[in-house]
Formats: C-alpha cells, structure tokens, sequence
C-alpha cells in the first residue's frame, strides 16, 4: 500500500515538470499567435494615429490624395476615391459570382449524380489554388484585352443608350478599369461562395426536402421552397465571406484596374483604384512620415472592413450549423 | 375536364423546373470552363519560353536574349523553408493547445484570433511586417519576406492540424492517460502519430498558399535580379518576378511572365497534389 502510494506519487511527481513544460511550450504558441494579432491592430492603430489625428473623417469622405506639397494644394489625404473603387469592384464581383457560384452549387449538390457533381466541384474549387499573380497574369494578357475589344464596346452599344444606366458604361474602354477588376475578383471569390454554399445546402435537413417531395412537388419546387429558403442565411453569409476576400485582394487586381484616376465617376469603364492596390502601388513611394501614416490608415480601414464581413459571414453560416445541430437532436 | 387542367398545370411546373435546371447547368459549365481557359492560357502561353536556362540562369537586362529566374525559384524556396521552420512548430502548437487543453476562455480567444488572422487581407500583413521589421530591424530583406509568409502560414497550419486533432478518438488519449502516461507524452506519441500524414497535408495547403503570395513580399523582400541566399539582403521570389516582368512593357518579359506563372503554378500544384497523396493513403491506412 504505502509502497504503491509512494511509486504513484513519484510518477506524477516525475510527470508534473515536464507535463509543465509541455503546456508552457504550446501555450507560449497560443499566446504569441494572440499577440500577433493584437501586435497587429496596435501598430497600425500607432502608425496611422499621425493621419487620423491630421485629416480625421476627412479621410474617409475627402476625395483629394495629394502628397506632395505644391503652391496651390496643400498635403491632404483623403481616401474616398480608393473606397468607392474597393465598393464598386466588390459589388460587381459579388453580383457576377454569386449567380455562378449558386447554380453551381445547386447543380452539383441537387441536380448532378454523385459521380458527376463531386468532379465538378472538386474543378471549380481549383481556381482557390491559384495564386493571385497568375490572376494577374491572365486577366492583364487575356481579359483586359477581351474587355477592350468586346464586352465593353458591347456594353456600350446596349446599356449605353438607355438614359440614365448609359452613365455607367460612359467614357472610352480602356480595358483596365474598375469593371475588369471586378470580373477578376469574381473568378477569384467564386470558389469561396460556391464551396460555402454546398456544405449549407448540404446541411438541409433531408425530411424537409423529403416531406416536400411527398407532396408532390417537382426537383425544382422542392430547391425553391424547400431547400434555398433554409439555406438563405447560409448562403448570404458565403457571398460575405466572398466580400471579404474580394475586398482584400490584392495583386490580381492592382494589375488589370489601371491604378491612374483618383476621380470618381459613376462609370464601371473608369479606371481606378482598389485600397488595396493604392497600398501596393503607393507604398515604396511614401517619403513623408504623413505620407506613410495615411498609407497605413489605408492599411487599417482595410483590416476593419475586412474582419467586419469576416464575422459578419461567420455568425451567418454558424446560424445554419447550430439550426442543424439541433434539428439532429 | 379537370384532370386536364390538372395536367396542364403539372406541365407547366414540369417546363418550370427544366428550365431551371437548365440554367444550374450553364452556369456550372461557365464556372467549370474558367478554370479550364485560365489554366490553359498559362501552359499555352508559358510552355513555349521553358529551357534550361529558364532555371538556371539570373534574369537578363532588357534587350539581351535568355536568361531566367533561377534567383526567384532559390528565393522562394529558401524563403518558404525559413516561414516553415517558424510556423509550423508555433501552428502546430496552437492547435494542440486549443485542442488539447482547450476548455479555457483563452483558448477561445485563441480560436477567434486565429479565425481572424487567417482572412486578413495579405497587402495588411505586409504593411505589418513593414512596420515591424523592415523598417527598423532587418530592412528589405529575406527574413522579413520569410516573417510575412510565417504570419500567414501560421492560422492555416493551426485552423487544418485543429480540425485534424479532432478526430483523433477521444478513447485513445483516455486509455493512454489511465496506463499513466504524462499529457506530453500522449499528445506526442499517441495523438499526433495517428494523424501525422493529415498534419503534413495541413502543412503543404500553407506552403502551396504562401508560395504563391506576392502583396506582402512586395513590402518585405523586395526583389532582387541576382543570386541571393543571403537572408539579410533584398531576396527575389516567383511571385515579384512575375509580376514585374508582367507589368513591364516588353513583349519578351511577358512571355517570361507567363512562363514564369506556369512553373509558380506548377510548384503549387505539387504542393498541394502531394496533399492528396498524403490524404489518400491515410484513408487508406485507417481503413
């Protein structure tokens, strides 16, 4: 007895330092990986606090970026004119890749025999591994002139003569502008929403889809009134997260928008600049401490906005899974 | 009179449905044919300008014949070892931590700063490591490069090898726990084992990924056209040469571009097909 006693006592003596140890180690990891990111929000909170303290709001709403001091304009920043162009692109993005990503979706989860839909998904979910730059690449050689040449002569020779929506196809098709921006940011987002999208669809809950067919509904009624209003929360939260990475994208991008107008004009055919690629663009070139503070406020808004659609995305799709969870139970 | 009406409105809900059908299927094509015209512009367009010098030789100025990128691919490698070496142990940490010992409100907070670290925009990371290093420390410089590819790698390795310590059966690390094994020792010997060849898949994805980031190299490594192993000194790597050879404006850089962008595109498909290779023969051994 007091032998056994003793023996365990001296193994877990034994193990209680090294166990410690062990614990200190992967807590050491934990902790740095959690002051990485607080590291992060503070040293860009420290860098850009000369730009905030200088311009303020006037740096969200202002739309003059002038960094060099000449006689008539004072050194301003004001970064409105990169947020409409980071607006308009990922809206555009949004609107050409959630349809694609959705039918997408619905066809290889509902539509397609399994042999078919998992091939097939598994294809359009390559395109996440394609580095960015090789976006770039293409969209720079293949699409910019495909836009020049075609899509926006033809977009004007449509939309340009009705009335008002003509405003937004204005001007000459450069072929790098804010509108090819976004048709590469939406090939690039297309495999985040349609993946999102297949594991919500997935977690419909199978009597739902069942009690529908039972009564007498077609394939197509059973998605439209079944499946796709369950599912609608799930899905908004995938284009989300889309946002999100559209919105921080940003080498394939800074090489098809053109980077040369800081005007903001109501046409998709101008072009422009991402936040993220006026960061790329400008960076190296900041000679003035005011100069770089801006740059990193830039840096900053991008984190923010970023992180908000981040969650925004994640407490949306968790909706569906916790809905499920408890359906299962 | 009405199983006629009845079946012309079930014919109606029929066509309804076809042509919807029809639509998921057209859209589904345009997205599978992306893939398929991007990946092949870049074999097509890239494949005519690969030799040997194209690996081995350093870039040549604007006007000369040949050369290649030699210093990027020694670049990129050597970078990719130094942000493996850093974050594999503290990625791989982290997840044993959140799941290993995770009940505590800490390693919620862990969990979350991983979530968020793992989208941030990789322009921001630069500027980070910018700010962090380059500026004061190291300046343009392979390590920084290294650092802001770590900081990236870091959330992927944590977020996969979590996901994978989860599936490890809780009754594993109980019966080694009750034969009175230290906690060190069933996470090491025990736990991880049985899923080492998920881990190594969860470390290739962050490679693959990393190998192909550019924004944050622009701000840390900066570029360099000659041989450089010296990670203190301005480093090339794939994605800058891409991108300044793209952006330049002689036919001759372009088509190197594109070579160039097949064999980045290459590299990472072998990352990430060797990931496969891993996950099938770990299918396989379990079952």
């Amino acid at each position: 007895m007091t032998v056994k006693n003793s023996i365990s006592r001296r193994a877990t003596k034994a193990a209680d330092p090294s166990d410690r140890v062990f614990t200190a180690l992967v807590g050491a990891a934990s902790t740095l990986v959690v002051a990485l990111l607080v590291g992060f929000i503070l040293l860009l909170v420290l860098d850009s606090t000369d730009s905030i303290r200088r311009f303020g709001l006037g740096f969200l709403a202002g739309s003059k970026w002038n960094p060099v001091k000449t006689e008539i304009n004072p050194i301003v920043f004001g970064a409105l004119p990169y947020i409409f162009g980071t607006i308009v692109t990922s809206l555009i993005a949004l609107i050409l890749a959630t349809p694609l990503a959705l039918g997408s979706a619905i066809f290889v989860s509902e539509y397609a025999p399994s042999w078919l839909g998992k091939p097939v998904a598994f294809v359009i979910e390559l395109l996440v591994a394609i580095p960015s730059v090789a976006y770039g690449v293409w969209g720079l050689f293949v699409l910019v002139p495909i836009m020049r040449n075609d899509v926006e002569p033809f977009l004007q020779a449509t939309i340009g003569k009705i009335p008002i929506l003509g405003a937004l196809v204005a001007g000459p098709p450069f072929g790098q502008d804010l509108l090819t921006g976004g048709v590469v940011l939406a090939i690039m987002i297309l495999p985040t929403i349609l993946s999102l999208s297949r594991e919500i669809i997935a977690q419909v809950p199978r009597l739902q889809k069942e009690g529908m067919l039972a009564l007498g509904a077609t394939k197509w009624e059973v998605l439209s009134k079944a499946v796709l209003p369950y599912a609608r929360g799930g899905i908004v939260g995938a284009s989300m997260l889309g946002l999100a990475r559209a919105i921080g994208e940003t080498m394939a991008v800074t090489m098809v928008i053109g980077n040369s107008s800081t005007r903001i004009s109501p046409s998709i055919l101008t072009p422009g600049y991402t936040i993220a690629s006026a960061i790329a663009n400008q960076f190296t070139e900041a000679d003035s401490p005011v100069y770089f503070s801006a740059i990193v406020e830039l840096g900053l808004v991008l984190l923010l906005v970023a992180s908000v659609f981040n969650i925004g995305s994640r407490v949306l799709v968790g909706r569906i899974a916790k809905r499920e969870g408890g359906a299962d139970a | 009179m009405r199983k006629e009406v009845e079946e012309r409105r079930f014919l109606g809900r029929s066509v309804r449905g076809a042509v919807n059908a029809a639509i998921a299927i057209v859209l589904t094509a345009l997205s599978v044919s992306i893939l398929f015209a991007i990946v092949g512009h870049i074999f097509v367009n890239g494949v005519g300008s690969l030799n040997a010098d194209f690996f081995t030789q350093i870039p040549k100025p604007y006007g000369e014949t040949g050369g290649g990128i030699a210093p990027a691919i020694a670049g990129t490698i050597v970078m990719l070892l130094v942000a493996g070496i850093i974050a594999v142990p503290v990625g791989i940490g982290t997840a044993i931590y959140i799941t290993e010992f995770g009940q505590s409100r800490f390693a919620e907070i862990v969990r979350f700063a991983i979530e968020l670290l793992a989208e941030l925009p990789s322009i921001v990371v630069g500027v980070f490591v910018w700010a962090l290093l380059v500026r004061n420390l190291t300046g343009y410089s392979g390590m920084a490069g290294a650092c802001a590819l770590a900081v990236i790698m870091i959330p992927i390795i944590a977020r996969s090898v979590e996901e994978i310590l989860k599936l490890v059966p809780d009754g594993l690390r109980e019966s080694a726990l009750a034969l009175g094994t230290p906690k060190w020792k069933v996470v090491l010997f025990v736990v991880i084992p049985t899923v080492l060849p998920g881990i190594l898949t969860g470390v290739m994805l962050s490679l693959a990924r990393a190998a192909g980031e550019t924004a944050p190299l622009l701000l840390t490594a900066l570029g360099n056209s000659f041989f450089n192993l010296d990670l203190r000194r301005p480093m090339a790597a794939m994605p800058l040469q891409i991108f300044n050879y793209a952006v330049s404006p002689y036919d001759d850089w372009h088509r190197k571009a594109w070579a160039s962008t097949l064999v980045l595109v290459a590299i990472v498909a072998i990352l990430s097909g060797a990931v496969k290779f891993f996950v099938r023969r770990w299918k396989h051994e379990s079952n």
